[in-house]
């Protein structure tokens, strides 16, 4: 419609991926709202893991958080973030944590029944 | 792999389940302001680039000498048990970017779309996109300040929404509405869920 996107002058597609060493598709598919966790040990080893990965793991460290917020915390395309985030579940440096399931009634009714009490606290 | 890294820790550490709401509506309808209402967090961008070739959604006919976009989405969090985050997606105001609405139902619990009565027409986009997907939903109708007030019924009809589909008042900027918004949700997917169990299987009570 009417408003046009900001453009980025930079060249937004050919930067990010450069941290990526060009790859572009990632070891394995990771759901947007899927929850990753560094334990200390991988601390120990994400210091030479590359200068993105190792602030990867130390926001991961303290507290779960999802490929959407590693990817806004530390200003990486999700792509990027995608790429970086399966390589670390690779070596044992980041654990994946499950999203919601999407087979199962009695799962799905079970995780619906979680929420819903989880709001209504709020 | 998995053992490596549980044999270092010693503990089986707690799986930790995420869960989604989206959160979807034209552009300047709120949606924004409704995540950061119930939000635990500021709410954050994340972005994604695109290249119109690689998606083929994309005309680049209509944005001439542009061959990347960078597609903005706001989110918020909420943790509810050290085993339950539930997050809040908002959709990329532009209805253009079909492809990363379909990224972001993937797996959701259900949607709402925002809906301002002063520009009602900027909801059927959304609104089309959520009849042809298989995610419950709701509409939620932003009461801004000034804003021209419809019954209910009156914008049910005007937008075509089906009888099926949950119709609610809200104020995107009231914690309280918004929550109220987000029951309604999950409401709406059990009530859904249930449904399509009933109807794919025989009744298996208890």
């Amino acid at each position: 419609m009417g408003a046009s996107q900001p453009h980025d002058p930079r060249g937004a597609l050919v930067r990010p991926y450069a941290v990526t060493r060009g790859r572009t598709e990632p070891q394995r598919d990771i759901p947007i709202e899927a929850v990753l966790v560094a334990s200390q040990a991988a601390m120990q080893e994400a210091r030479f893991a590359g200068h993105d990965k190792y602030r990867i793991a130390v926001l991961c460290e303290p507290r779960a958080q999802s490929l959407a917020e590693i990817g806004a915390y530390l200003r990486l395309p999700l792509g990027v973030a995608r790429v970086l985030v399966a390589d670390m579940i690779a070596d044992g440096l980041l654990s994946l944590h499950s999203a919601a399931p999407k087979e199962g009634f009695a799962e799905r009714m079970d995780l619906l029944e979680r929420v819903l009490s989880g709001l209504r606290k709020l | 792999m998995d053992f490596a890294s549980s044999e270092r820790a010693g503990a089986q550490p707690k799986e930790i389940t995420s869960a989604k709401i989206v959160v979807a509506g034209g552009f300047g309808v709120g949606k924004t302001t409704l995540v950061g209402a119930v939000s635990e967090i500021e709410p954050l961008t994340t972005e994604a680039v695109m290249t119109s070739a690689g998606q083929g959604v994309d005309d680049a006919s209509k944005v001439p000498g542009k061959e990347t976009t960078t597609v903005a989405m706001d989110f918020g969090r909420i943790t509810m048990a050290d085993d339950l985050i539930l997050y809040l997606f908002g959709t990329p105001g532009q209805t253009r970017f079909w492809f990363m609405w379909d990224e972001l139902i993937r797996g959701a619990v259900g949607a709402a779309v925002l809906v301002d009565t002063r520009r009602i027409t900027d909801a059927f986009a959304p609104l089309d996109y959520f009849e042809n997907r298989h995610l419950p939903y709701l509409v939620a109708l932003n009461c801004f300040d000034g804003a021209p007030r419809y019954e209910p019924a009156e914008v049910r009809e005007a937008l075509a929404i089906p009888a099926h589909v949950p119709l609610i008042m809200c104020d995107a900027r009231h914690r309280d509405s918004v929550k109220t918004v987000l029951v309604g949700v999950v409401e709406h997917a059990m009530a859904t869920l249930v449904n399509e169990h009933g109807r794919g299987s025989p009744a298996t009570v208890g």
